[in-house]
């Protein structure tokens, strides 16, 4: 307990600092997730052909280990946040954007045609019809994509990013496990948080399918 | 109103799904195009609304070439009710009917108005508005589904099967209400089924389509009486053939005009002796000016004869009954699907004309054995 109280007073504010840090950087590369792969994924609704490729090719980027495509962006953007935002970037688009494409794709046939046939425009079938019914597997992906990346985030460290990783990554040079779980703890505490409240927008965003005042048997 | 002008479809290879059709259909007809499966009647019928685009040929609506107008708009002009249903789970009952109205940018309460006004047609309550699809029962659904179509009130309305995943009853029950309403309302109406009973009972003139060529196009009862080959013989099946006489009598030529009745204000025990008088377990119950209200039976007497003395306090309403006009062949049918005894006849106020029960029948098939004979 002491020791707790002891760390708090010597870095109570360095962690204030790394956690926002590390949220930060993961948010963005999430956002940035987001706003790239929703868009693609309907895209790649409409030309079919193109889809598994481009879902491939996301595929095995992802694979590619972390350190290593950190590593790759220091001789193009150098070091700091940036680099680290870019990298975090593209692991958050494989989930997103399969979700959203398989979402989207898994509309019922039927529902695009009784609206087709009634004159809806393409953009109104996407956004009135399949983005809607599509908000619970899209928002999964998101969910995965942002428990991931806060994780991942922790490496960041590694280019210069700052984040939680730099208590990690100092503990791990030191030798003090302390300093490896004030790391650890406040991550884990962010992701569970995080999973938390995008359950809580999942459901905001999810369309109602039954009327409140009416319970079916 | 709706013209097809050596009209092809080639889909890619060379078959041809629909081959140099030519037809003409006018204003509040109902037609209805028939065939095996694989005979290009969706086909045909989608080429319409421009969900398939003919490969060659034109279909004008109102003289007007659909291939020179706006797809999306033109859509918007013209109802469309697919089988499937296809009501938006994520839309009230409200917002899914008046769908057409909001893509036509109608006031909020130009919409509501309109949403209150067709669910009435369909004698849905209004509350339902504020439901949810998934909340009613499929043939509910579809009832939507076709008010849906009826929103902005387009003189044309493309059906696909649209009561082919209902149960027979729903079925009876939607393809009659339907029916009224297309006569009520006056729309043109292009209707693709597989059923040949559901053609004969809606379509003023049906279009027999096999390998993507029209194979007879007339009334129903013209087809039944004069198939064109072969192919619509065996289309049409046998059997119906045999039933076409009894097709174009009407219930009000065979029905007993004098069933036995109750009025509602009787008492139980006059109920009970007039069953006794006349040998039958059941009575109909009339209210004032014969109209009829329900019926009762010597079960409903036998468990309530302690506790109420009027028929008007114990007699049931659920009844399913028939206008003087309905053809025979429809009313067995709908007798034998129902395991019901008898089927009271009205008139279109409601009033008792007679009854046809189980008996009449019999005389209608003695009648049909050895009337000939008879004549003789």
């Amino acid at each position: 307990m002491d020791t707790l109280i002891q760390f708090f007073q010597e870095q109570g504010s360095t962690l204030a600092l790394k956690t926002w840090e590390h949220l930060y950087i993961s948010l963005i590369a999430v956002l940035l997730g987001i706003l790239v792969a929703v868009p693609v994924g309907i895209l790649l609704t409409r030309i079919n052909r193109a889809a598994d490729t481009v879902i491939r090719i996301v595929s095995i980027i992802q694979t590619f280990p972390s350190l290593a495509i950190l590593a790759f962006f220091i001789p193009i953007l150098g070091v700091g946040k940036v680099p680290a935002i870019v990298a975090l970037f593209f692991y958050s688009m494989l989930p997103i954007l399969r979700n959203t494409y398989i979402g989207i794709k898994n509309t019922d046939k039927n529902l695009l045609e009784a609206g087709r046939g009634m004159g809806m425009t393409n953009t109104q079938l996407i956004f009135s019809v399949e983005l809607p019914l599509a908000i619970p597997i899209i928002m999964a992906g998101i969910r995965v994509s942002t428990v991931y990346l806060i994780g991942w985030a922790t490496l960041a460290s590694f280019v210069g990013a700052g984040g939680l990783g730099d208590f990690i990554f100092d503990g791990l040079n030191l030798y003090q496990p302390e300093l490896i779980l004030a790391g650890a703890i406040p991550s884990t505490i962010l992701a569970l948080l995080a999973d938390f409240i995008l359950g809580k927008v999942e459901k905001k965003l999810t369309p109602t399918t039954k009327s409140t005042h009416y319970e079916t048997a | 109103m709706l013209t097809f002008e050596n009209v092809t479809k080639i889909y890619s290879g060379s078959k041809k799904a629909v081959n140099n059709l030519n037809l003409q259909i006018e204003k509040g007809e109902f037609i209805c195009f028939i065939g095996p499966s694989g005979c290009g009647k969706t086909t045909s019928m989608k080429m319409v609304n421009r969900l398939i685009e003919p490969s060659e040929g034109r279909i004008l609506i109102d003289g007007k070439d659909i291939m020179k107008q706006n797809r999306v708009q033109m859509r918007r002009e013209i109802g469309y009710v697919i089988q499937q249903i296809g009501l938006f789970p994520h839309m009230t009952i409200s917002e899914n009917i008046t769908l057409v109205p909001k893509l036509l940018q109608w006031s909020k309460e130009k919409r509501r108005e309109r949403a209150v006004e067709l669910i009435k047609l369909v004698n849905l309550p209004e509350e339902y508005l504020d439901r949810y699809p998934q909340e009613l029962s499929g043939g509910q659904q579809q009832r939507i589904g076709v008010l849906r179509a009826l929103a902005s009130n387009p003189p044309l309305i493309l059906m696909d099967e649209p009561f082919g995943a209902l149960d027979p009853i729903t079925r009876d029950g939607l393809q009659e209400e339907f029916k009224d309403l297309q006569k009520r309302l006056g729309k043109t109406i292009v209707f693709v089924t597989h059923d040949m009973d559901e053609a004969i009972k809606l379509a003023d003139r049906i279009v027999i389509m096999k390998d993507g060529e029209i194979v007879q196009v007339d009334t129903p009862d013209e087809i039944l009486r004069n198939p064109a080959n072969e192919f619509v013989e065996s289309f049409i099946g046998k059997e119906r053939l045999i039933q076409t006489k009894p097709d174009v009598t009407t219930v009000g030529q065979i029905m007993n005009k004098i069933p036995a009745t109750v009025h509602k204000e009787e008492t139980l025990s006059t109920a009970i002796q007039r069953m006794k008088e006349k040998r039958v377990d059941s009575l109909l119950v009339i209210g004032d000016d014969q109209t009829l209200e329900g019926y009762i039976d010597v079960e409903d007497i036998e468990e309530n004869r302690k506790k109420s003395t009027l028929v008007g306090e114990i007699y049931e309403t659920e009844l399913y009954k028939v206008k003087e006009d309905s053809l025979i062949r429809d009313t067995i049918q709908k007798m034998l699907r129902r395991h019901t005894k008898y089927v009271p006849v009205v008139d279109d106020q409601n009033k008792l004309k007679g009854i046809v029960t189980r008996a009449t029948l019999a005389d209608l098939v003695y009648d049909s054995i050895w009337g000939d004979e008879d004549d003789n």
